[in-house]
């Protein structure tokens, strides 16, 4: 290969200071920091600067086409750029559904108008037509154009043997699924978990089993079938429990959780705050705990932000009737290094939790820093505090729990194929 | 004493000291309602705004009568002659109402939590008057204070509170305020009925009524919710009236001296006998009376506090 273009000297990588050298918008070379020499490359100096390789988000809601109030293409993929995400995959509920590759087409080249230079963007398709749990949608059609999953997230399918053909015809398409499991009817209408504080609220609450039951069936399920089943936003200790029972069963099923699952409790909707109503709702600490063990041990397979961006106005409402959803992806790295930081989750799992498993389970590109691998990578200062204010946020959406809070560690800069876009 | 909440979202906010003071305050105020003229320039110049958006014709009347003997300005704002039915948001209601600055408001809301929304955007006293299923610390003031005149004390009773507990804020405020002043709490209802999670509750539950009669001094009926068997928490009203409802034979348990709460408005022949609404036992016109004089003494008091 030729000789570098860009040259990141001195940055922190595993305890170690590194050089790394890009070309042609790939890796060329990792290397113990040295003086070498590179004649015409650019040099840049990430002296005190750990480097990261750019993120993947498996679960986003980017809300265009049809809810550009809450969120558009635009400044969802900004946050996202400056969240420290090279990939990102939108989840199908937009207006008019993501349900047929006209849509995902239009997604994809309004993307590339307006963020021309990244982060990348990967649709999900819907699993049935307008999202209604009533027909297929036409899965190689949405693969062809360019959806990575599919996936019902929003409106959960409430018949079982619907879901069961679902996950049938896309195995067809080589796509996986993506399943947001809740019992249609165990939580219906219920905005937060069913415990002490629901119970001293006074709120309608949907109990942890409501996740749990319907991640069993969706275990036996893939079993059943030979096939996978990635499990979204997974919340709670129940459910971990039959994830770990069912990979050591040899189901081929993978696993995501969500930032405010490992970082916060029911709890936080004591005040009646709707920044703290999500779907699932928030659990206790002993699932907090369990989830937090689960990514640890790799129970649990990788991280997502569940970006959903909502307008102020829907949210400052009666906590009965606010939309659920947390605005995530300016935050959720931040969020997530402080694991990292005290201790409680150790780097690599972190770098795998976010890169290495959700690029292989849904087959985008992942940089490893081996040669050949994109140049998609952060400088990222852990030193820096910075206070959540909704107001600098590049989402549109400012619904976050976290508001005021100080979190340490921050994007410097974001490197996609090479190129800074941060 | 000197009092300075502004707000009175839950009886959990009082101390027994001032539990205690908001009862000498109300049989204060109940001396004038027993008198010929019933009416006080304690509150001339104030204005309080009942802002009802669920409808309850007694609560509402209650603190009107309150109000109104306290020569205090109401203004009624329902649910059916405001915006609100034009979907108008809650956060664009207090925003007129802030606008109109009143000394105070008080608030019915269908929504938990609806209460603290409005008092943490407004600047004057917000009393709730009951939101969703969350609480209703006037009734459970005024349940207090009419058992404790009739008892001198509640120290050592046990009280069982009866019925549709899960939706019910009389429920919550209640059994924090009976246990604080010095009762034992006793729930009895179908487990259907009941909140799943106890353990922070200061009761014990005593699945069958008969069980649960034992002992107790007073029974609070709480009003069914008649669909409750549409939402598939009952089999029907009978069902629920011959295993649940209260009828003389409890009374014949628990022993003649017990005696029978009920919130209002009552449904007959379900959760209550009608023989027993109108007996001797029953202190149900005696809530009515003790509630105006509560929120005499709560107005009095939210409306003329020390600001801090
Ligand atoms: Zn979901």
């Amino acid at each position: 290969m030729s000789n570098p273009e860009l040259v990141i000297r001195n940055a922190q990588w595993k305890g170690g200071k590194v050089d790394l050298l890009v070309s042609e918008g790939k890796v060329l070379d990792l290397i113990h920091t040295s003086d070498a020499a590179y004649e015409g490359a650019v040099e840049i100096a990430a002296d005190g600067l750990n480097l990261l390789p750019g993120l993947t988000d498996v679960h986003t809601h980017l809300r265009e086409p049809g809810f550009e109030y809450k969120e558009d293409l635009e400044s969802g993929l900004s946050a996202a750029a400056h969240g420290g995400f090279s990939n990102i995959m939108c989840m199908a509920n937009t207006s008019p559904v993501n349900d047929n590759g006209v849509i995902t087409d239009q997604m994809l080249s309004r993307a590339a108008k307006v963020m021309p230079d990244g982060p990348r963007l990967f649709p999900i398709g819907a699993l049935t037509k307008k999202l209604e749990g009533k027909e297929l949608s036409p899965m190689h059609e949405l693969a062809e154009s360019g959806c990575v999953a599919f996936s019902n997230d929003g409106v959960p399918v409430k018949n079982t043997e619907l879901f069961r053909r679902a996950v049938e015809y896309a195995s067809d398409t080589g796509l996986p699924v993506i399943d947001h499991c809740e019992d249609p009817y165990l939580g219906l209408g219920a905005g937060m978990n069913e415990g002490p504080t629901s119970s001293r609220n006074g709120l309608a609450a949907q109990p942890d089993i409501a996740e749990a039951s319907q991640v069993a069936r969706d275990i036996l399920l893939a079993e059943y079938l030979g096939t996978s089943i990635h499990l979204a936003h997974i919340s709670c200790k129940k459910s971990v429990d039959l994830i770990r029972w069912g990979k050591e069963r040899g189901v081929k099923i993978t696993a995501e959780t969500c930032p405010h699952y490992l970082l916060l409790t029911e709890e936080s909707a004591m005040d009646y705050s709707s920044m703290a109503k999500v779907n699932p709702p928030l659990r206790t600490i002993e699932d907090v705990h369990a989830i937090m063990d689960a990514v640890s041990d790799g129970t649990v397979d990788m991280f997502a932000t569940d970006h959903a961006p909502h307008a102020a106005y829907e949210k400052e409402v009666e906590f009965v009737i606010a939309p659920c959803g947390i605005s995530g992806l300016d935050t959720a790295l931040s969020l997530t290094w402080s694991l990292v930081s005290s201790g409680e989750l150790d780097f690599d799992t972190f770098i795998k939790a976010w890169t290495v498993n959700p690029c292989a389970t849904f087959g985008l590109p992942v940089n490893t820093f081996s040669k050949g691998d994109p140049a998609d990578f952060l400088l990222f200062d852990a030193q820096q505090e910075w206070v959540v204010e909704p107001g600098t946020m590049y989402s549109k959406g400012k619904n976050t729990p976290f508001a005021g809070e100080t979190l340490k560690g921050r994007v410097v800069s974001h490197f996609l194929g090479g190129k800074k876009i941060v | 004493m000197e009092w300075r909440h502004k707000d009175l979202l839950d009886v959990t906010q009082l101390s027994l000291d001032e539990v205690r003071h908001v009862f000498e305050t109300a049989t204060y105020f109940q001396e004038i309602n027993s008198r010929p003229v019933k009416k006080v320039p304690t509150l001339k110049g104030h204005s309080v705004v009942l802002f009802f958006a669920e409808p309850s014709t007694r609560t509402k009347t209650s603190f009107d009568m309150a109000g109104k003997r306290l020569s205090c300005d109401t203004f009624s704002l329902a649910k059916s002659s405001s915006s609100l039915t034009k979907g108008e948001s809650l956060k664009d209601t207090v925003l007129t109402l802030q606008a109109m600055n009143p000394d105070g408001i008080v608030i019915r809301h269908q929504a938990s939590g609806a209460a603290k929304f409005i008092a943490d955007r407004l600047d004057c006293s917000v009393i709730n008057a009951g939101d969703g299923r969350h609480a209703h610390p006037t009734q459970a003031l005024l349940d207090s204070l009419t058992l404790t005149q009739e008892w001198g004390s509640l120290e050592g009773k046990t009280i069982l509170i009866l019925g549709d507990i899960a939706h019910s804020r009389v429920a919550r405020s209640n059994s924090y305020l009976l246990t604080l002043l010095g009762a034992k709490v006793r729930l009895c209802g179908p487990r259907t009925l009941l909140p799943r999670y106890l353990k922070d509750w200061p009761v014990e539950v005593v699945p069958d009524l008969d069980e649960a009669m034992k002992g107790v001094d007073a029974v609070m009926c709480l009003r069914l919710q008649l669909e409750r068997q549409h939402d598939g928490l009952l089999p029907d009203l009978r069902e629920y009236s011959k295993y649940y409802g209260l009828g003389p034979r409890h009374l014949d348990i628990a022993g003649k001296d017990v005696k029978i709460l009920h919130p209002g408005p009552l449904n007959r022949g379900v959760e209550i006998c009608s023989e027993l609404a109108d007996s001797a036992s029953s202190l149900i016109l005696d809530q009515v009376a003790s509630g105006v004089a509560i929120r005499m003494a709560l107005l009095f008091l939210y409306l003329t506090r020390k600001n801090q």
